[in-house]
């Protein structure tokens, strides 16, 4: 079995007195494409928040490539290369594809502000650098034509794979998507999926994704966890988890079946 | 030396820009010995080069970060009376210690480095509105800020050394002092230079990945601290780049004027920045350059109106915000608004600079500063 590069260890989280999360474990090995589905409110952005720095977990940890990264703060999570995108995407819309690219590498920016100032050797081949790597990421995304555009003005679709690529630009080891299909149309979705397929082999990433979409979860995942108010109901194959009364039932309610 | 498509471009490029800040600054300071300008319009030639580097350095806050911060002038009172206080015990006989610490003439040296004493000392108080804005932001920093400027402005109103409510005065003896080694306008001469120091440093800082890190936070902090941003990081940076430069400013007018007092710094001063900030367009570096020109002039054009001008500047903001409420130049940059102009200054610091030449044309006006004093 490959190695563990994610792992989740009775994880808790409360909202005063509400449980969000309880006691959820999971372990992500290097190289899959899991998936985290359950019904709306059931927990999966709060985990993702969790996992990502943006909530303190009341209880249990997180361990990335065996390090607790629980506590720390979102960038330096980013910067132990875990990426992630957003449910509604979270460009710098004002910001050109390029600087979205570039601000992106900040934790390996290589220099501060005093070289900045002086304009020195350092930070002239750190800004050659940084404007090298950005600009092979969007070459390989065929994304360098809009390089100098702002992504407002991007069709969605086209946004999605910008926020994409910017999350690469982290050079993560672990991608997490917060529902990638969101808002796509359904011949957008076929291209989501190759697409993820192809960053997965390219990047040689680990993709762990929340997904509405059961096309793009039981296409692409070989393992998903279903979660309902914030506990497990279970972890399985896709089939399992489609043939799962259990989960029917969170999805489509009791007694109607 | 460098391929940076943008770099490498300059470097093959006559340095117009640099050229043109030569060529204004030995024109300023030839028509000032000269005798060709007066007192006057030398006056405004420095209150315009204060207001810049005033405006220029709220707007990293308020454009490049995207936060309401509304205390400018606090920081400005700091640079102000430090640099003062230390003008004076340096190089003239005063109440603290009795003879100057140093002969005066090393005024001719050592002033810069009295005026950069302020700024890095305003920078300190740079923390008080910093330090909170990790944890808070908008309208709740924007009060944040607001009570900084209150904070300062009473704590100096209440130390009696350096005169209280009364004010504090005795930096004229230093620029004597000065003139004594070798005759020259020293004011002129270094709110010229630190004009082009601001300038220079905040293109580089905002142009550069790192200070690009700041304008992530006004698009998207969340996003920023996703993509390995350090937030509170950029954020100490742009509260004490901007202070600091405030209180190289407030050093500046303390020198110009010969006399602080605490509220020459109040709300009035931070609202003074603001107007230039938004006039301008947030973000834009030369718009603030721009609107801190037209903002000192129109003072000066309003002065016989008196009282009445504070009626009349507000009207003008409300207007502005109807009709262009990103301010003269968004935030582009006037070679974004101009092409040619990048052509003929290429990409480097020159073009900050050329923008301030416009300063140097205008002529009318006198110390903006006299407004809301009387």
């Amino acid at each position: 079995m490959a190695e563990t590069l994610l792992e989740i260890k009775d994880l808790t989280h409360r909202f005063g007195g509400l449980t969000a999360v309880s006691n959820l474990n999971f372990d992500i090995k290097k190289g899959e494409i899991v998936g985290l589905i359950g019904p709306n409110g059931a927990g999966k952005t709060t985990v993702f928040n969790l996992v990502s720095g943006f909530y303190v977990p009341s209880e249990g940890d997180v361990l990335y490539k065996g390090e607790r990264i629980n506590g720390l703060k979102p960038h330096q999570i980013a910067s132990r290369q875990i990426g992630r995108t957003f449910q509604n995407i979270r460009l710098w819309s004002d910001m050109t594809v390029l600087d979205n690219i570039k601000i992106s590498q900040h934790y390996r920016l290589g220099y501060g502000l005093w070289d900045a100032l002086l304009h020195n050797r350092k930070y002239k081949e750190r800004e050659k650098e940084l404007e090298r790597v950005a600009r092979e990421l969007l070459e390989e995304f065929q994304l360098a034509d809009l390089a100098d555009e702002m992504p407002k003005n991007l069709p969605y679709g086209v946004q999605r794979r910008v926020e994409i690529a910017r999350a690469l630009s982290l050079q993560p080891d672990l991608l997490m998507l917060d529902e990638p299909a969101a808002g796509l149309s359904s011949a957008d979705v076929v291209e989501l999926i190759h697409y993820i397929r192809w960053i997965k082999e390219n990047f040689d990433l680990t993709i762990w994704m929340i997904e509405h979409q059961m096309q793009v979860i039981m296409t692409l995942c070989s393992r998903i966890k279903v979660i309902d108010f914030g506990r497990e109901l279970m972890t399985g194959t896709p089939d399992e988890v489609q043939s799962n009364p259990e989960v029917i039932k969170a999805y489509l309610g009791e007694g109607e079946i | 030396m460098n391929d940076i498509p943008a770099l490498a471009k300059r470097k093959t490029r006559l340095p117009v820009g640099t050229l043109a800040v030569l060529g204004l600054f030995i024109l300023i300071l030839g028509l000032t010995m000269g005798g060709v300008i007066n007192k006057y319009i030398q006056s405004v030639l420095m209150f315009i080069g204060i207001n810049i580097i005033f405006s220029a350095s709220l707007n990293i806050v308020n454009g490049y970060m995207g936060e309401f911060a509304c205390g400018h002038g606090g920081f400005m009172a700091v640079g102000a009376y430090v640099s003062s206080v230390l003008s004076v015990i340096l190089f003239s006989p005063n109440d603290f210690t009795g003879e100057p610490l140093l002969p005066p003439g090393s005024a001719v040296i050592l002033f810069p480095l009295v005026i950069i004493v302020g700024g890095l000392v305003a920078a300190v108080f740079g923390l008080l509105v910093a330090i909170p804005s990790f944890k808070t932001r908008d309208d709740y920093l924007a009060i944040i800020t607001i009570a900084a400027n209150f904070i300062i402005v009473t704590l100096i109103n209440n130390i009696e050394a350096v005169g209280g409510s009364r004010g504090f005065m005795g930096m004229k003896k230093t620029l004597r002092a000065m003139e004594g080694v070798i005759d020259l306008p020293y004011m002129i001469i270094w709110i010229f230079v630190f004009v082009v120091l601001t300038v220079v440093v905040i293109r580089r800082v905002m142009n550069s990945t790192f200070g690009k890190g700041i304008s992530s936070i006004r698009y998207d902090e969340i996003s920023a601290e996703i993509m390995s941003v350090n937030t509170n990081h950029m954020k100490l940076v742009a509260f004490m780049l901007s202070s600091g430069l405030a209180g190289i400013a407030g050093g500046l007018f303390a020198h110009v004027m010969g006399f602080v007092n605490p509220a020459s710094f109040n709300i009035f001063k931070s609202t003074e920045g603001l107007v230039m900030v938004y006039l301008g367009g947030m973000g834009s570096l030369s718009g603030s350059v721009l609107s801190a020109v037209l903002f000192t002039l129109m003072l000066e054009a309003l002065r016989p109106l008196q009282i009445l001008k504070w009626v009349i500047i507000p009207l003008m903001l409300i207007l502005l915000m109807q009709f262009r409420p990103e301010g003269l130049l968004g935030n582009r940059e006037l070679t974004d608004v101009f092409p040619a102009l990048k052509r003929i200054l290429g990409r480097g610091t020159g073009s900050g600079a050329g923008k301030s030449s416009g300063g140097g044309n205008a002529v009318s006006g006198a110390p903006a500063e006299e407004g809301f004093n009387g």
